[in-house]
Formats: C-alpha cells, structure tokens, sequence
C-alpha cells in the first residue's frame, strides 16, 4: 500500500492526487455557486418590483456581468473540471491523471484568477458591466478600467481549462485500463473526452478575442472599431465561435452524469450506448457552425440567416435521440428514485423544455422578436440550471457515498430536490411569458405590465437559493457525521469500476489495472 | 386547426400553466394573452411570425406530451416498489434510425414556413419613405430622409420622471415606455428604417410593428415595416448598451397618411424656424427662459436642478460654468472623453447651446454676467 496524503495544508498546495484535486475543484466550484448566486438575488431583489430600489443601474450592470462569469466559468465548469478528476481515473481504471503536477497547477490558478475578477468591484469605474459577453465596443472603449483585470482573469481561466482538457484527453487516451477499449468506457468519459476537445479548440478563440480588446483598449488598435476600420460585429463573431462550443462544453458532461445514474436507478442498462456516443459527438460538431443564430439581428445577409436557422435546427436531432434514449432506458426499468434520479428525473423534463425553447429560438425570424428578451433568460437557465446544475447536484448525491463512505439524509435530500424544482420553475417559467410579452434582458427596471411576472419570479429565485444551503448542509453533515456505508457498491444497480473499489475510496486506486471482463459491455 | 380555435386552446394551455403553481398570479387576477404570449402586432409580418412561432409552439407542445407521457407512464408503472422487474434489452437500431429520422421530417415541416417568413422579412425593396435611426447612449435620434433634402430630424429621450423611478412618486400607465418626443409614421407605407449608432451597439426594437434590428457604430442596417393600424406603439433598446440602457424606449406613433403629411410638413417649418433663430440675436432673458427649459431637459439629471451636481459634478460655482466662456463652450460641445459628459454639439442644436450656456453661467448665484449667441456657437464649432 502507497502512502497516503500529506498532512496539513501542504498536502492541498502540494497534491497530485486526482481525488484531493477533485475535492477541490467541486468546493472552490461551489464557493463561486454560492458567490453568482448571491449576484443573482441582488440582482432579483432589485427587480421585485418596478422603480429603483436597492442599487443604482451602473451596479446592476456589474451584478448581471460577474453573475454570468462566475457561474459559467467559476461554478458550473470547474464543477465538472472536479467530477472528472474523481471519476475518470476511477471508471477507466487508472491509478491517477496523466499529468498530475500540471493538474496541481492547473487548479491553483483559478483561485487567483477569480479573486482578481471579484476585485474589480472595488476599483474605481466599478467591476465589469458589458454582460457575460462582452460585446464591443461597450467592452473596450466604453469600459471601466477595470477591464484589464477582467482581460487577464479571462486569460488565466482559459489557460487552467486548456491544460485541465489536454489531461483529459491524455489520460483517457493513455491510461485506460487492459480491455477497456474505446466502446466501452462509461458515457461520462465518452462525453468529458468529446467536451476535452471541444475546450481545446475554442478556449484559444477566446483568448484571441480578450488579447484584441486588450490590444484596442491599450495599444490603439482598432479590431473592434469601425472609426479605425474594424467592426463591431466581429468580435461577436469570434466570440460565438467560442461561446456556441462553450454552451456544449458546459452540457456535455451532464449528459455523461445522467447517462450514468438513470441506468443505475432503473437498474437497467443504457439504452443506445452507442447512438449516444454518436450523437454526443454530431453535438460537438455542430456545435462548431451554429455560432451566429445568436447575432440573427445583427443584419446579417438573408443567406447567412437561412444557413445558421437550418444548422441549428439540426441540433434538435442528436439531443432528441438523448432524450429518447434515457427515457427508453427507463422504460420496463425497476425504477427507485433517490435523490440522484430525482435530479436526473429533473434535468430530463427541464432541460427538455429548455430544448424546446432552443428549437423555437433558432428559427431566424421568430427569433427577431425573441432575441435578447426574457424568452433567452429563460431558456438558457433552463438548461444551464435545470440542465448542467441539476445534473451536477445529482452527481454529487450520487458519488458523494463512494468518495467519503458516508450515507447523505435521503430525506433532506429529497426536499432540497423538491424545493429546488418548484422554486426553479417559479423563477424562469414566467421569464418565458415576460420575454414574450416585450421585456428586454439586462434591464435593471422594467414597464408596469411586467411586475407581477417578475415579483414572482424574484420569490421563486430566493426559494431556490435559499435551498442550496440545505444542499451544502447535507454534505457537510454527511461528510462529519454520516452514516457509514460499507458496501463497495453503494447502489445496487450501479454499474462501473468506480464501484468495485472500496468504500470510501482509498487515497490511491487501481495502482494495478483491473481486468476487465471482455464479454462484458460497457458500464 | 382553426385560427380562432388554436387561439383559445394556446390561451387555455398557456395560462394554465402560467397559474399553475403560483400565488401571486392568483392574487393579481386577470391575465391576457398579451401578457404571456408574443403579439401579432400591426404587420402582416408580425402575423407571419406569430402563426410561425405558435406552430412551433404546438409541434413541441405536442412532442411534450408524448415523451413526458412515456415517461411518467414509465414512473408510474416500472416501479420497483410495485415490484417491476427490469428488462434488459438495451439497443435496437431501428428504433434509433426511427427516431432520428422522425424529428428530421418535423424539423422540414418548421423549416419551410420559417424560410418564406424570413424572406418576407427580408424584402427591403420599394420602401415609401426612409428613417434614419441612430441609437446613442441612452437615446435615440430619428432622421425623415426626404428627397427634397429638407430633412427632419430630433432626439428622443425617455420622458419618465427622476421621481417616478426613485419611487418618489405614482408611476404612470406607461412608466420606462414614454418619450418627450415619438416618432411618426404613415399607416399602410412602407417605411424602411436605416439603423447605426453613435457610440456602441443598441437594437431598435418594437415588438408590435416586428422591427428589431442591431444599432452598430459605424455600419448602417436595414429593416422595414407595414403598419396596418394606427396607435401608439411602444419598444425599448434591446441590447445592453450600458448604465441606462433600460431606459431609452422607443414610441412610434402610426397616423393616417394626412396627419402625417400635416405632421412632416409642421415638423419642416419648425427646421426652418431654428435656422432663422440661428441668425438671431437674443436678450439675455430670451436666452435664459430657452436655457432653462433646455437645462431640465438635458442636464438635470446628472447636474441637478439646481445646479447641485449629482452623478454629475456641481455647476454651480464650477470653475467652468464660472470660468472663461471659450472653456465653457468646449465642454457642452465636446464634452469630457472618459466620463458620461457626452458631447451636446450634435445633440441639441447652436440656438439651445448657446441659450443653455447662458443659463448655466447666470442661473444658480452664478450671475457671470456674460451671454453666448448662436452664432457664437457656430464659430466655435466652425473652429
């Protein structure tokens, strides 16, 4: 047996464990979920009802911008950054990353990059008020000074996603055990190598994009002004190619979590294994000519139009075949529903209608009148929290067992669950209606007829965010003071190598390769 | 299905759910449709896009109902606690080729009305007159290009008091959506809207006349629109374009063809009118009646009624207002680069400059003495 971890803080600056890397990863990710979303309750707060209450609209501006960075960036992806350094080595039978140092590094980075971005609202100017997407040239000429630090913690945090992926992609090309051959990996490995990739190409994009509007801000360029010959449109353009991956690179991996638990609760196999995989990645390249269905105003020629409605409209193909087969895999299942299958039982509905209202938006000329309303809000929390948070969450119920061997309190987590889904749709089921009815996104006050939609969708966004506490609760009593479970397979209808070591998972795995048994199929 | 028919059933479905579960939509009581769903407007594209967008709205509705119903079929049913046992079948590429297929032949059947929409919107041509829009931190500048060259052309700002915002007092019925001045439009003309901005991007948009079109600095887009009715129609700027962009709405006025043509033609002389007064020489307490009333409308809001500052700095006793005139001039023309003092030369016109410089350097105990002619203004602009 290999020695176990250091003692003290060393071991958590010093550590090229997967699983300590892990641990980390999922409680810095939670710490900025817990940071968004008390920008998202200010930022309800101010919208509870119509007039100026709380903040002042400079501010609002800020609170919306931080709120979407730290949540895409800070929260929802190193969340799944953090899964897969628990899991990966674990369900291909590894003993550990391929690059464990740059491992280390590549999570010691973020910290810093996001204390840099959450210091921006004490500088003078305030923090960054263009939204999560920067459009120029509000983001260069007409930024606060602090745009530079927001340009470098951009800089860093693509740096800590590009190396996080390329170990990814190196370990599970590398490093699977003798027998595990590529149809035969979990499909949340299938789906994180797909995401890897996906990383790889688009966070150079982005880099390039931030590096122009450095270059605009301080060294008298103009890639993003029409007055020195650029264009405005461009940087949306680049941007999107970044940001329409990025979108996949945030869901991808919670298709791979739901692909994992809806079997183990059904206590059936996955249904399609390999259409699954095959539609994952169709997503992902697809993912790659649809970016400008969200720049369909930005008068674009009626060809261009016609090509972006009829690539995006694909889309719905590949995600319906998901879809379809998750719910085959529940059916004739011996079906439980634990917390976990709550959540994923959740994400299906949710994420589903999240669905719908992509299919709607991509249509170019219905999206004239949906574009940059509150229809958009409402669709993308669908799937971003419906989709990549609740799968998240399940995850977390799910493994949280086999990685510290203790049992949560099934019956509070059952209530977080209820209490996030109805508190969920009381906040985005009417932004459908207000966005519909005209109500612009971004906007920090809003016209009489929209109050009483948005004072209840405040509520429900207090409701929701009042029950993650209950959430972090349960895993720390869990983690304290939980029941022990003994059971290398804590569920009885999970399936995978995660689950046939021990419980609670030792400090070091698979230093020898498991066999795998070659008639056996995927888990 | 039959129009007035799939009307009432998408009311029924969507206010159902708009009542399911909430509390206070019981409380607020009556809900219309134009609270939860989009408008057809007053364009035969509006009607397009309405009918487009509620057949996707039914094909989903109706994909929704199958797959949720499978499911919950599945919880009710494969229960373990019910004793299910589970099957083990786990792959069948027919069922797969099935249902990729399947979606594709729906997603034709959207892609075709959505096509022809889209061509519809996309028809520019013949347009019977032509609006230049220009969107500017935090509102909007509307130019009549006519062919005569006697262009019309004013600003319009968000006429919503200070007061009303800050809760000081009752908001009106169209609190955030008003403007001091709309702009006007013929019904059933087809007037195509040229769209750029001065500073960064907004979107002009109005959801009843089915505009919404990107405002970039530097490039000039099109769109058009057919109002089939008169009214007044109201929109906001949809992209966010900094602190207010929440407030710079748009209102678009659709009158008959001869209130219009009254309307340009009063409009006109009025520019004629200015250029006269441009010629003129004024007393100071002309200049100061018009600068007052050119104060409240641009510059309180940062400066203060009384000169007190606010967002703005202080006018009163300000080394500015209180220092030499070139200085003073060169501050309300080109404004101050970095801050959100905007440059007011292109923005109100040499007679209310050079009235509004009056006022600020003889209003609020600042009694300079001194006065500033338009013409003044116009040298100064003329370098």
């Amino acid at each position: 047996m290999a020695h176990g971890p250091a003692k003290g803080i060393s071991r958590w600056l010093f550590t090229t464990n997967h699983k300590d890397i892990g641990t980390m990863y999922l409680w810095f990710s939670f710490a900025m979920f817990i940071l968004g979303g008390a920008f998202a309750m200010i930022i309800r707060a101010e919208l509870f009802q119509p007039g100026m209450q709380l903040v002042e609209p400079a501010f609002f501006n800020q609170m919306t911008t931080l709120h979407g960075l730290v949540m895409v960036f800070g929260a929802i992806m190193p969340s799944f950054v953090g899964l897969a350094n628990w899991l990966i080595p674990m369900m291909i039978g590894a003993p550990d990353m391929a690059l464990p140092r740059m491992n280390n590094w590549s999570f010691w980075i973020l910290p810093p990059a996001f204390l840099m971005l959450a210091s921006t609202l004490f500088m003078e100017g305030g923090a960054p008020a263009f939204g999560w997407t920067f459009y120029a040239p509000l983001s260069t000429t007409y930024a606060a000074p602090s745009v530079t630090f927001f340009i470098f913690s951009i800089h860093v945090l693509g740096l800590s996603s590009i190396m996080g992926s390329i170990n990814i992609i190196a370990t599970v090309m590398n490093m699977r055990a003798p027998g595990m051959t590529y149809m035969k990996m979990p499909l949340f490995v299938w789906t994180w190598l797909i995401t890897a990739f996906l990383l790889v190409a688009v966070m150079p994009v982005l880099a390039g994009a931030v590096t122009m509007m450095l270059m605009d801000v301080h060294f008298g360029t103009s890639f993003f002004s029409a007055a020195g010959g650029g264009d405005p449109v461009l940087f949306q353009h680049i941007f999107w190619f970044f940001g329409h991956p990025e979108v996949y690179i945030i869901i991808l991996p919670a298709f791979g979590v739901v692909s994992q638990i809806i079997p183990a609760f059904s206590r059936k196999p996955l249904f399609g294994y390999d259409s699954m995989v095959y539609a994952t990645a169709a997503i992902a390249f697809l993912s790659f000519i649809v970016w400008a269905h969200h720049m369909y105003t930005v008068g674009m020629p009626v060809a261009g139009e016609l090509f972006f409605m009829y690539a995006t409209m694909l889309i719905a193909v590949p995600t319906g075949v998901k879809v379809f087969n998750w719910i085959t895999t529940m059916w004739r299942g011996a079906l439980s529903f634990e917390t976990p299958m709550l959540f994923c039982i959740g994400f299906l509905v949710l994420f589903t209608i999240g669905g719908f209202t992509g299919l709607m938006l991509s249509i170019a000329p219905a999206d004239f009148q949906y574009h940059d309303s509150y229809f958009v809000v409402a669709h993308f929390h669908y799937v971003m929290v419906a989709g990549a948070v609740f799968s998240m969450t399940a995850a977390v119920y799910f493994w949280l067992p086999k990685w510290c061997g203790k049992m949560y309190n099934e019956t509070m987590g059952k209530t977080h669950f209820w209490i996030s889904f109805i508190g969920f749709n009381i906040t985005f089921f009417p932004q459908h209606f207000v966005g519909l009815a005209g109500m612009p996104r971004r906007i920090p006050d809003y016209s009489l007829q929209f109050a009483d939609f948005n004072m209840m969708s405040s509520i429900g966004a207090f409701i929701y965010g009042a029950s993650q506490i209950m959430f972090l609760y349960n895993v720390i009593a869990t983690i304290v003071a939980g029941k022990p479970v003994s059971d290398d397979k804590v569920w009885d209808g999970a399936e995978g190598l995660e689950w046939t070591v021990a419980t609670p998972a030792p400090y070091h795995t698979f230093e020898t390769p498991p066999t795998i048994d070659p008639a056996h199929a995927h888990s | 299905m039959h129009g007035a028919i799939k009307k009432a059933l998408a009311g029924g479905v969507v206010t159902a759910l708009a009542t399911a579960g909430s509390v206070a939509l019981a409380a607020s009581g009556g809900i219309t449709m134009d609270d939860v769903n989009m408008s057809p407007g007053v364009t035969a594209v509006g009607q397009s896009i309405y009918d487009l967008h509620m057949w996707i709205f039914w094909i989903c509705v109706v994909i929704g109902v199958v797959v949720f119903g499978v499911m919950f079929y599945s919880i009710f049913a494969h229960r373990k606690s019910k004793g299910a046992v589970p099957a083990q079948f786990h792959e069948s590429t027919k069922v797969e080729i099935a249902w990729t297929v399947v979606p594709f032949l729906i997603l034709i059947g959207i892609a075709i009305p959505a096509t022809s929409t889209l061509l519809e919107i996309y028809d520019f041509d013949d347009a019977e007159m032509d609006i230049l829009v220009t969107g500017y931190q935090w509102k909007w500048k509307y130019e009549y290009l006519t062919e005569d060259g006697e262009n019309v052309s004013f600003f319009s700002n968000l006429s919503t008091s200070q007061t009303e915002i800050y809760n000081a007092e009752e908001k009106n019925e169209h609190y955030l959506l008003e403007v001091d001045e709309p702009v006007v439009i013929p019904v059933n003309t087809k007037v195509r809207f040229l769209v750029t901005a001065n500073d960064v991007i907004h979107s002009w948009w109005v959801p009843e006349l089915a505009v919404k079109k990107d405002a970039v600095p530097g490039f000039v887009n099109e769109t058009a629109t057919i109002a089939q009715k008169e009214g007044i129609y109201r929109g906001q700027c949809a992209e966010l374009c900094g602190k207010d962009h929440g407030f710079m709405p748009i209102v678009v006025k659709v009158v008959s063809q001869e209130e219009y043509a009254e309307w340009i033609e009063g409009k006109q002389a009025e520019a004629a009118q200015v250029r006269e007064l441009m010629a003129q020489t004024f007393t100071m307490d002309e200049l100061m009646e018009r600068g007052k009333a050119v104060y409240q409308r641009n510059c309180l809001a940062c400066h203060g009624a009384n000169g007190e500052g606010g967002v703005g700095t202080a006018i009163k006793g300000s080394a500015i207002a209180t220092g030499e005139l070139g200085g003073h001039l060169n501050t309300g023309v080109n404004g101050v680069p970095g801050t959100a003092m905007q440059a007011f030369g292109g923005i109100i016109n040499d007679v209310e400059m050079a009235a509004v410089i009056t006022y600020q350097r003889n209003a609020f105990g600042n009694n300079m003495g001194d006065m500033v002619q338009p013409i003044d203004v116009f040298n100064f602009k003329k370098g």
